[in-house]
């Protein structure tokens, strides 16, 4: 039997560490990391010389000037003449806003797609599959001329087309009613909804538990007495502001432009056909072994779901859901191909006025890293947390 | 008349390893010579299967000394390699190739590591199929065969190599009961050709019949080493008493 | 109503009764309610359907007839079919584009049979797209044609074919650097596929089109192959985390039979490990198939004439041709869908056919 306890080895040298993340041959790696760089910079080199010899000046100056031309549809005020760096934000706030609406609308769509599958009819679910299989094996861009070309055959302004009272569908565009609020700021309402969702969260999360009858009352009786002291003590106003046709012209409510309108249906078709496989994906990932285990131990069908069931389909839906976003996200860009103002569009229309493709190709792409990476790198760090507790394989 | 001693098969010298803080193996001390038949034992997490991975290299050691047949275990791979062709292993999981048919799996290695023509590397799987008697299934997946199938062809796969040393981690502990005995058998039979062997295992029986040797491992160390006899009917150690005690109930 | 127990012997109506009733179809009011619906709507889509394809359809003659009829507009394609599916490639050389489509065809169908799978297989996915080139290029022959010229769906599938194959070449060696224990590599790998993965597909072809030429002004690069470079990096990336994924999904015991065996990396790569990978992600590498495929018609952006885009110069002459948008925008999506049904159906029956010969 051993004597002494003989301790592991923790005094490393400091640079035990970087040696190891090295692995071995870490002169031939920095010499071919190395020669990567200088290859790059050889590259880029070369192109600051191409741009010299045809006359390009390699600079970001040319986004103080005033760009000359009209983009259709912006968030923010902006006119011909504003500097080009504006132009440029009105396009990434077009993108953003494509890529925002697209995700809610593509999820819903396809949660409800989803639902009609597992609703148990044969006929609604071969349907269902037909709708995912059309659209999963025609390409998006020609799913989008498509789109843009039945926006082109609405009927105009004074024939539209009305399917819900107030929502007009016409070849300038569809008109939806906008809800206003006058008199002070509804945020603090929003607050208040965030702060019940975090309590009843963390009622079932740290405390263990189902909120009790009284509690849910409570509750209940708190915030809606809260909501309505803060309206009541900021005299806020609520008014449906509804789309009304006035001579050739539709006044009030929210204005989608056709194109807005062509590529959110196309894009949000298109990827509900991926939300519908992923959330069916994600339930047949939690084997029946699991039901059948809750429905033993007592539980209702609705606890089952909520306690058992979807946390664990969440782990394979989640990270599977960001992806189809990006995408979703990355795909705003063949808005350029049906004339939507998006950032790519923008782009090209600054480059072909300045002459400066690669600069402006250059913001581009720098535009669009910021938005993919960060989301990716919390992809993979959610995959790792999920694989260090043993749930999926590493 | 003086013999010139050969090298040990293996020997390990004030050998230990961590995972972490935890101290798999804690200085281990241990002499095979060649042809002798080692069993290790003990409990779950004491360090055994870690003990023999350690031979073949599939697990480094942090300290003390390693020889395999005279060569000295460490850094390059290369020299790694060479090493394991010399070392056979047989797996608890068998670890069969599952795209390639059994005589495949068999003729591999001699083929792309020791550079042996096809024909030859065939006629020899064929004969250590049969010896293993599973010939007749060489052109099976192993997908198609049992446990006690799978387990016999990765021992013809591993002796197709022509190893000097056999390691066996708990080679039946993923068998159903009725297939442990044509594994045993055929583990006995290779002791009886004079194989270097070192196997862990829990099935005693085994160990009595084949071992020169019993080596008992607790808590990442040698508890105690003895020939089978002394070891089951005597052993010097409390713990070995208390992990006898609770194997042979 | 006694129902008999031999259900061979059940009379049909009493079988397609308990078929539907299984099917949930009429199980409860609002189930029965949803079938009809449903079924009134696909019958009354497949009516209009056949209306416009068949009844209301112009078959013979020339514009003139398609103003006649409401419905399909069948001699704009019999007129126009050169223009869509060859672009504007010499009509007297015709033969050229046709024998390149079967030549892709036949190699991607043999990749579809498991028994041809080998070797010469991969040599074929070089040296198919490699002749295609030299035969459209008429290289060597008294009448060459520039890649310009090239388009429809030869050049599709060539472009396909050509970054498809050229990615597998990229992204073996990736993946493996992505799972090195080489912590420079790896870095280098993570930094390369993550850059190029977050980019969307149409800005990588700007860069493609604009910056990468001017990387090395000596050479007049080609429009044609700076696009098939960037496709292939693109698509490469994509491979390279499915692989990364097959190669993870494989257990620990594999590579470590193949290391006690004294194999070494590279063997263990080669013979063990990247064989069960490969077959591990086959839907994965389907779908990434099918996907590049659904994203050619974006090269249109940059100048090429893809399959698409060729349809759409067709279907331009709308005032000559009343209604030609909706018949050329049909062909052109069925030829996409029945390609990508087929590819998709095909990799399920393969996954079955792997798993049932007791492969992995």
């Amino acid at each position: 039997m051993t004597d002494a306890r003989v301790l592991p080895p923790s005094d490393e040298a400091p640079f035990a560490a970087i040696q190891r993340w090295w692995g071995g041959h870490a002169l031939a790696q920095s010499l071919g990391l190395a020669a990567l760089v200088a290859l790059l910079a050889f590259l880029g080199h070369n192109v600051i010389a191409s741009m010299h010899r045809l006359g390009m000046d390699p600079s970001l100056a040319y986004l103080s000037q005033p760009a000359n031309f009209d983009i259709s549809e912006s968030l923010i005020a902006y006119h011909a003449g504003d500097p080009y760096w504006r132009a440029i934000v009105v396009g990434v706030l077009n993108t953003l806003k494509l890529a925002v609406s697209g995700c809610a609308a593509a999820t819903a769509l396809g949660l409800a797609l989803g639902l009609a599958r597992a609703a148990g009819n044969a006929l609604l679910s071969w349907l269902v599959d037909a709708y995912v299989e059309l659209i999963r094996n025609t390409p998006l861009v020609l799913q989008l001329f498509f789109w843009i070309a039945a926006t082109h055959a609405l009927p105009s302004v004074r024939q539209a087309l009305q399917p819900l009272p107030s929502v007009y569908l016409s070849v300038r565009g569809v008109f939806l009613p906008s809800l206003e609020v006058e008199n002070g700021s509804v945020w603090p309402l929003f607050v208040l909804f965030l702060a019940l969702v975090w309590l009843v969260h963390y009622v079932h999360r740290r405390l263990q538990r189902p909120l009790r009858r009284y509690e849910w009352l409570s509750l209940a009786i708190i915030s809606v007495g809260a909501a309505a002291a803060w309206i009541v003590s900021q005299n806020l106003r609520f008014t449906l502001d509804l789309p009304t046709l006035k001579g050739f012209n539709v006044v009030g409510g929210i204005t989608l432009t056709p194109e807005f309108a062509a590529m959110l249906t196309g894009l949000a078709v298109y990827y509900a056909a991926n939300v519908s496989e992923i959330v069916r994906a994600g339930l047949q990932s939690v084997t029946t072994g699991q039901w059948e285990a809750g429905r033993a131990l007592g539980l209702s069908r609705g606890r089952i779901l909520q306690l058992i069931v979807l946390p664990q389909a969440m782990r394979v839906i989640t990270p599977l859901m960001t992806s189809t976003y990006l995408d979703l996200t990355k795909d705003t860009t063949l808005g350029v191909l049906i004339g939507f103002t998006e950032m790519t569009a923008v782009i090209k229309t600054s480059a072909n006025n300045t002459g400066n493709a690669v600069e402006t190709i250059v913001v581009l792409v720098v535009v669009f890293l910021s938005i993919s990476l960060p989301v990716s790198a919390l992809i993979n760090a959610y995959n790792r947390r999920l694989a260090r507790r043993g749930v999926v394989a590493k | 008349m003086t013999q010139p001693r050969k090298p040990p098969a293996v020997e390990f010298a004030g050998v230990h390893k961590w995972y972490g803080a935890f101290h798999v193996l804690s200085d281990i001390h241990l002499h095979i010579e060649t042809g002798e038949r080692i069993v290790v034992c003990g409990p779950s997490g004491s360090g055994k299967s870690t003990l023999i991975r350690c031979v073949n290299r599939l697990e480094e050691h942090h300290r003390g000394a390693l020889r395999v047949n005279g060569v000295e275990l460490s850094g390059a791979e290369a020299q790694i390699d060479r090493v394991r062709r010399e070392v056979g292993m047989v797996f608890q999981q068998f670890n069969l190739f599952p795209h390639l048919t059994v005589l495949q799996n068999c003729t591999l290695a001699p083929i792309w590591a020791s550079a042996t023509n096809r024909r030859e590397a065939e006629a020899r799987a064929f004969a250590l199929l049969e010896k293993v008697r599973i010939a007749d299934q060489a052109h099976k997946y192993p997908g198609a065969l049992s446990g006690g199938q799978q387990q016999r062809v990765a021992i013809a796969r591993a002796l197709c190599m022509n190893p000097k040393i056999m390691l066996f981690d708990e080679p039946t502990s993923a068998l159903d009961p009725e297939m442990v005995k044509e594994v045993l058998d055929t583990m006995v039979a290779l002791a009886e050709d004079g194989m270097t062997m070192i196997v862990v295992t829990h099935e005693m029986g085994f160990a009595r019949r084949v071992a020169d040797r019993v080596v008992f491992m607790d808590h990442g160390e040698i508890v105690e080493i003895a020939p089978p006899e002394p070891f089951f009917s005597a052993p010097r150690q409390e713990r070995t008493r208390q992990f006898l005690s609770q194997l042979l109930h | 109503m006694t129902m008999p127990l031999d259900a061979g012997t059940r009379p049909i109506l009493e079988r397609s009764y308990l078929r539907i009733r299984g099917a949930g179809l009429v199980s409860s009011p609002a189930n029965t309610l949803t079938t009809g619906v449903v079924a009134l709507l696909i019958a009354w889509a497949g009516w209009t359907f056949l209306r416009w394809a068949i009844l209301d359809a112009a078959w013979n003659g020339g514009p003139e007839a398609c103003r006649i009829h409401a419905g399909a507009c069948w001699p704009f394609i019999s007129t126009n079919a050169r223009l869509m599916f060859f672009g504007v490639y010499p009509q007297g050389l015709l033969w050229r584009p046709a024998l390149s489509l079967v030549l892709m065809g036949s190699v991607v169908v043999a990749s579809m049979i498991p028994r041809f799978w080998s070797w010469r297989l991969a040599l074929a996915w070089v040296t198919a797209p490699t002749a295609v080139c030299l035969l459209l290029s008429g290289a060597f022959t008294a009448a060459p044609v520039s890649t310009n010229e090239w388009g429809g769906l030869p050049l599709t599938l060539l472009v396909w074919m050509i970054a498809f194959a050229g990615a597998f070449v990229i992204a073996v060696p990736l993946a493996l650097a992505r799972r090195s224990k080489l912590g420079g590599l790896r870095t280098a790998a993570i930094v390369t596929i993550e850059l190029v993965r977050a980019v969307p597909m149409l800005v990588a072809l700007y860069v493609s089109r604009f910056i990468v030429p001017m990387t090395a002004p000596a050479f007049e690069i080609n429009l044609f192959v700076s696009v098939e470079a960037a496709l292939t990096l693109f698509v490469a990336s994509y491979l390279a985390e499915i692989l990364r994924a097959g190669l993870q999904s494989l257990p620990t015991g594999q590579t470590e039979a193949a290391q006690a065996l004294g194999l070494s990396y590279a063997r263990t790569m080669q013979l063990v490990l990247l064989p069960q990978a490969l077959r591990a992600v086959i839907p994965a590498l389907v779908n990434l198939g099918i996907g590049v495929l659904l994203s050619t018609p974006l090269v249109a952006v940059i100048g090429m004439t893809d399959f698409l885009s060729a349809v759409r110069e067709a279907a331009s002459h709308e005032q000559e041709w009343p209604g030609c948008y909706t018949i050329a925008y049909l062909v052109a999506g069925s030829v996409f869908f029945a390609i990508c049904f087929v590819a998709s159906r095909y990799s399920r029956w393969l996954e079955r056919r792997l798993r049932v010969a007791g492969h992995r």
